[in-house]
């Protein structure tokens, strides 16, 4: 498989200024992230608030730009295209924000907020709009008839189903979904899953999943990469790195998991401030198991296809699972196996 | 055993536009001394108005009925000021977001020490020392240093802990806990939780804990209710309630929750929606989205009845097993 994206090196601070506004410092948002996603697999990239998650989406997208590395779409470096070209390439890739309620304008129609992209790009001809816009409507599940519907009208997990719809309209090859299913009660977030899941299936979509829920990501990665403080401490296949993880810090992050996970000693205390990363590596402060060295040497991300970024690789103890509290076994799996038919409808005698 | 909390048939209607929305329809619970019940259901099912009744926090245009006794003791019959003065003393509540709870103005120790002035009577010198014994109880570091920062200088986690630190300050009997740490990072979360665990087993306070994920509730409660449209649909022992659901909505939503099951199999998905409360099905309200519907289901609404010892579900079709053994 091709790498449809490249990130190399990829540096992002953002200047902060104290109160009479001189630079006082920056927040090293992402600070030398490498990864490369290839075509038709989703990748997650998984950390707690503030360890860079969002800013790298963004910087995927080339909606912010590196302060240094570069951003390789299907091989052009897109940081030095000119505003024209990126324009053109925008088609390819589109990102689903967390809040349906603040990503679709509340004065636009659902047919005016999913044919904008068709008409912006030139997907369809004129005349073909409507039926176009019908299209993606049943295709996300939604009846063709609301598109003439206003967005306050919808639930959450119906807006969330627009703002696919109108991601999908251009016909991008990657998506970049920013906790698209974060904001959504959880059967509700199952609808959006499957359908998650169906779309990148069937339209052999790239999609990078960027969550902070692990059941979600366990759900629907190829691979994860996990963050913390701007760099990528561990990456790999999904299986492995939720199953059998490397770093100390992902090894705690699956123990906080309520009601699933493994086995691994609790951290104390809160990030560190991203304005004033610590030396060496910026887990050693938090880490049950930091050694002098890991206070002065900066751990480099190694080896393939599981690779991590800490410097006691294969000296830690092996990883147990926690026994699966939410497991339900064979009687449950055969009740929940009717929600996954069709519902018949109401009144229907079974 | 008189049980820490007992609520018998609570009803809640909101009066709005000259007409009444009922949003609590005949809820009935109860959490013993140095336990947890967890109450779950999703957005609107009426868990954190629930709790809201409980601690007397409702506003004006509600009215509650039924009965809620706190060690015994009527709630209902009492006047605004009696609950008033229950509140930080004998029960106490911590949110989700401790930063809206929290006064900006005042320190954290400051606001530890109030409660401890208003119920137990203690002078500002010795109210401050003991709110930093507090502080340092929830595992505040540098507590004495912390207790004389204001809220903006705390971390969410600390805040939360703030927030904890005040809530079992006077030693209540019933703690409710509404999604106190959904605002969290995950590694913060599981602090909290365990704090909370801790702070139980040391203080003996019920814990009502108020919360939309399952896992929560598969490490952190003894006893679990299941809401869903202002109703009880099924309560039982959590492990319990895990292994052997006993009501389809249940069963659904612990399908919906992702990781669980091989990756890339389709979530178990509750199709349609919750149903409107000003126009609720007259049955059983979970009957429109049921898998398992009959025509009972839609005629009478089921009452919460008991299909196994301690395991009470609210469904026409329980136990679940006749079910399965007609579609084999």
């Amino acid at each position: 498989m091709s790498a449809l994206l490249e990130l190399d090196g990829v540096v992002k601070r953002f200047p902060v200024r104290d109160a009479l506004g001189r630079r006082a410092g920056a927040v090293h948002a992402v600070d030398g992230v490498s990864l490369s996603v290839a075509q038709g697999e989703t990748l997650a990239i998984v950390g707690e608030s503030g360890c860079g998650k969002s800013t790298l989406g963004r910087l995927m997208m080339n909606l912010i730009t590196p302060d240094a590395g570069s951003v390789r779409f299907a091989g052009e470096d897109l940081v030095r295209l000119s505003p024209a070209a990126m324009r053109a390439r925008r088609r390819d890739m589109q990102l689903i924000f967390q809040d349906p309620f603040a990503s679709l304008d509340p004065r636009m129609t659902v047919e005016q907020a999913v044919a904008e992209p068709l008409r912006l790009h030139r997907i369809v001809p004129r005349g073909e709009e409507r039926a176009r816009v019908a299209d993606l409507l049943s295709r996300v599940g939604l009846r063709p008839e609301l598109a003439r519907r206003w967005p306050h009208e919808f639930s959450g997990g119906q807006r969330q189903r627009i703002a696919i719809a109108r991601a999908l309209a251009s016909q991008p090859r990657l998506i970049v979904g920013d906790e698209p299913v974060s904001a959504l009660d959880v059967s509700v977030q199952a609808q959006v899953v499957n359908l998650l899941s169906d779309l990148i299936r069937d339209l052999g979509l790239t999609f990078v999943l960027i969550s902070h829920d692990l059941g979600v990501v366990r759900h629907v990665a190829d691979r994860v990469a996990v963050m913390y403080l701007g760099r990528i401490v561990e990456q790999g296949p999904a299986e492995e790195v939720l199953t059998a993880p490397k770093h100390p810090y992902t090894r705690a992050l699956l123990a906080a998991v309520p009601g699933h996970g493994v086995k691994a000693p609790p951290i104390e205390g809160d990030v560190p401030s991203p304005i004033a990363p610590p030396p060496g590596c910026r887990f050693h402060t938090r880490c049950p198991f930091a050694e002098a060295q890991c206070r002065i040497i900066q751990p480099e991300l190694t080896g393939a296809p599981h690779a991590v970024a800490c410097l006691l690789d294969g000296r830690l103890p092996p990883v147990r699972p926690r026994p699966e509290r939410l497991a339900g076994g064979e009687r449950l799996r055969r009740l929940q196996s009717f929600f996954r038919a069709p519902a018949p409808p109401t009144g229907a005698q079974p | 055993m008189t049980p820490a909390l007992e609520v018998v048939g609570l009803t809640l209607d909101f009066r709005q536009d000259g007409r009444a929305l009922r949003v609590l329809d005949g809820v009935s619970f109860r959490v013993d001394a140095g336990r947890t019940l967890a109450i779950v259901g999703e957005s609107g099912c009426g868990k954190s108005v629930a709790s809201l009744a409980v601690m007397g926090l409702l506003p004006e245009n509600a009215t509650v009925g039924g009965a809620i006794r706190l060690a015994g003791r009527e709630l209902t019959s009492l006047s605004r000021e009696e609950r008033r003065m229950l509140r930080g003393a004998e029960m106490a509540m911590i949110f989700q977001e401790p930063m809206t709870s929290l006064n900006p103005a005042f320190t954290a120790g400051e606001q530890v020490a109030e409660a401890l002035r208003l119920h137990q009577g203690l002078d500002r010198a010795a109210a401050f020392a003991e709110a930093i014994r507090m502080l340092d109880r929830v595992r505040i570091p540098d507590a004495a240093r912390r207790a004389r920062q204001y809220p903006h200088q705390l971390s969410g986690g600390m805040r939360q802990r703030v927030m904890i630190a005040m809530a079992l300050a006077c030693r209540p009997k019933l703690l409710i806990a509404d999604e106190p740490t959904t605002a969290l990072d995950v590694t913060v979360q599981a602090q909290i939780l365990a704090l909370l665990d801790e702070m139980k087993r040391e203080t003996g306070t019920a814990v009502i804990l108020v919360t939309h994920d399952l896992g929560v509730v598969a490490d952190h409660a003894d006893e679990v209710a299941v809401m869903y449209a202002g109703r009880i649909a099924e309560q039982a022992a959590a492990a319990t309630l895990f292994a052997r659901p006993e009501h389809p909505y249940t069963a659904g939503l612990l399908g919906a929750a992702p990781g669980e099951g091989e990756r890339g199999e389709r979530l178990a998905s509750i199709e349609g929606t919750v149903p409107d409360l000003r126009a609720p099905p007259r049955g059983c309200r979970f009957a429109p989205r049921c898998p398992f519907v009959i025509s009972g289901c839609i005629a009478e609404p089921p009452p919460l009845a008991e299909v196994a010892p301690g395991h009470l579900s609210a469904c026409w079709r329980a136990p679940l097993d006749t079910v399965l053994g007609q579609a084999a």
